[in-house]
């Protein structure tokens, strides 16, 4: 078991040597892992106090200038900045690369008001902007290290709490934009992101035993969509699930749904959180009371099939 | 420009125009055939509305021809509304939203320094602009960090969109607030150009942290109709309008 977060902080401290990687941070750096960064480069760590509308921006100012900023702190602190990353980041098309850790229910305790639950929705509704939510401290990092060769903006929610490691070993199947087959079936494909990858595969596991094989692919970058690799689980499948620890409106089924809708019509569930805030809560406490835990994802999978 | 695509904001870019003359004309490095060089000072217009003054900068420096003044606002145009660095050469900044540009220009701050270069990073704000307050977010990291390649000009023409500052949310002491913050602060009447001049002599001599200047200006500077007259932040002038305007800042029309 292990956090996404600490999968980011890896990454940017395999970044130290590379004297283009500077780390922007906002009062958040122990939590959202960059302080590893800091602590071996102080040089080209910025802090920016309590403060991301500057922050964003003077990460915009450092791309301008040749540098690529990684900046972070918690999902829902990002979108305090949304105009400043909107308009100072994806329309002019600069390098930034944002983490969002902390995001989705997940998160737990601290309650509703730190529980992003839209992040990955707001920024896919950005021009330029690529959307990443890694499964595991693996991913994040080896996609955290794969955005120093994008040439645009990023985003990557990370989560607070540990969760399966399920690419160790399988760094080589990681890509930008490509989303992971994890297991193969042809009866229902289940599409996830982030922590609900994890679920996903539980889900998988209990549907064998009523004769459901299912494939479940971890969906980690959100945008692009790899339309791709939907178009072979519909034609495989016949029938998708969406599982993600976030809104039903604009997250991972609502990509997977506007793809589907306009190319090649299937039944497809969604299983996320249904329009409204969470409270604290455990985290496997959150996922229950939000109907987005393994029993969730395999009565989806049981609707889509009866559907097809 | 503005009388030519029906809309734009004149007074905002006549009250800044005479430290623009003086920036582009004296003291900004820059190479107008390669408005990318690493190694340029920056110029950022965060008050990005007041372009049609930037333009004309930009056209007298031979950043753009002056034939590209005509685009501004038209579709496909280089000169769109609000400064776009995407859009013009020697636009080092995309504007549009106040209370962005500082930051920016922070983030340039650091990239100077980590680069060891000499450049120059200056910033214009607006007063009305003061009152986001991401500016103050940004005014605390600059002196934060002792960011003495950033300086700082706010074009203080005590107008903002829909009435004067004042009317919309007074601003008191505006240099007190800056040096609450930790700025070197300096006042200067923005349209006597001895005293711009100075004013960029004074902030060269500061290497130790931000400076800002507090530049006195006149919104609509130059046009009767127009000074001091919050109808033209953003609003073109009339056929008739503009031929006044012309004869009063001396072109033959």
């Amino acid at each position: 078991m292990a956090a996404s977060r600490d999968g980011y902080g890896q990454a940017l401290l395999d970044m130290i040597d590379d004297k283009e990687v500077v780390i922007l941070e906002a009062d958040l750096g122990k939590s959202t892992k960059s302080l590893h960064f800091r602590n071996a480069r102080p040089e080209r760590t910025i802090s920016c106090g309590i403060g991301e509308q500057n922050m964003m921006l003077v990460a915009a100012g450092l791309a301008s200038s040749g540098y690529t900023p990684f900046a972070s702190t918690f999902a829902i602190f990002t979108e305090r900045a949304f105009e400043q990353i909107r308009n100072g980041i994806a329309r002019p098309g600069l390098a930034v690369h944002i983490c969002g850790s902390h995001g989705g229910a997940h998160t737990g305790t601290d309650g509703g008001s730190a529980q992003s639950i839209e992040d990955l929705s707001i920024y896919r509704t950005l021009p330029n902007m690529t959307v990443m939510h890694p499964c595991d401290d693996v991913s994040a990092t080896v996609l955290t290290k794969q955005c120093r060769n994008l040439t645009g903006p990023s985003y990557m929610r990370t989560a607070r709490n540990k969760t399966p490691v399920l690419y160790d070993g399988r760094e080589d199947t990681l890509k930008i934009g490509k989303g992971v087959v994890h297991r193969d079936g042809n009866d229902v494909a289940i599409i996830a992101c982030g922590v609900l990858v994890a679920k996903a595969i539980e889900a998988a596991d209990i549907l064998t035993d009523d004769g459901i094989e299912a494939s479940v692919v971890d969906m980690h970058t959100l945008k692009p969509l790899d339309e791709d690799l939907v178009a072979k689980l519909v034609g495989d499948c016949g029938c998708v699930v969406t599982a993600e620890d976030h809104l039903l409106i604009g997250g991972l089924g609502g990509a997977v749904a506007e793809f589907l809708v306009s190319n090649i019509p299937a039944p497809l569930e969604r299983v996320g959180v249904n329009d409204r805030f969470g409270e604290s809560g455990q985290a496997e406490e959150m996922l229950d009371l939000l109907s987005i835990n393994t029993a969730d994802i395999v009565a989806a999978a049981k609707r889509a099939i009866s559907r097809k | 420009m503005t009388h030519r695509a029906g809309a734009g904001h004149p007074g905002g870019s006549l009250s800044e125009i005479d430290i623009l003359v003086a920036l582009y004309s004296t003291r900004l490095r820059y190479d107008p055939k390669q408005p990318n060089l690493a190694d340029r000072d920056r110029f950022i217009l965060s008050k990005g509305h007041a372009s049609p003054g930037m333009y004309a900068i930009l056209a007298e420096h031979g950043f753009i021809a002056r034939k590209d003044l005509e685009s501004y606002r038209v579709l496909g145009g280089i000169c769109q509304g609000h400064v776009d660095s995407k859009w013009t050469p020697g636009v080092d900044f995309s504007a549009g939203s106040l209370g962005m540009g500082l930051s920016f220009g922070i983030g340039c701050a650091h990239a100077a320094r980590l680069d060891e270069s000499k450049r120059t990073i200056f910033v214009m704000l607006g007063d009305g602009e003061l009152q986001e307050g991401s500016v103050w977010e940004a005014a605390m990291a600059a002196v934060h960090h002792e960011l003495g390649n950033l300086k700082v000009f706010v074009d203080r023409n005590r107008i903002q969109n829909d009435d004067f500052v004042d009317a919309q949310m007074r601003m008191f002491d505006v240099p007190a607030k800056w040096k609450a913050f930790g700025w070197e602060v300096k006042e200067i009447d923005g349209h006597d150009m001895e005293e711009i001049l100075e004013g960029l002599a004074w902030l060269d001599s500061i290497d130790e942290g931000p400076a800002v200047i507090i530049a006195n200006t006149v919104k609509g500077k130059g046009i009767s109709y127009m000074e001091n007259n919050p109808a033209f932040h953003g609003a073109p002038p009339s056929d008739e309008q503009l031929l006044i305007g012309l004869r009063e800042l001396g072109v033959e029309v």
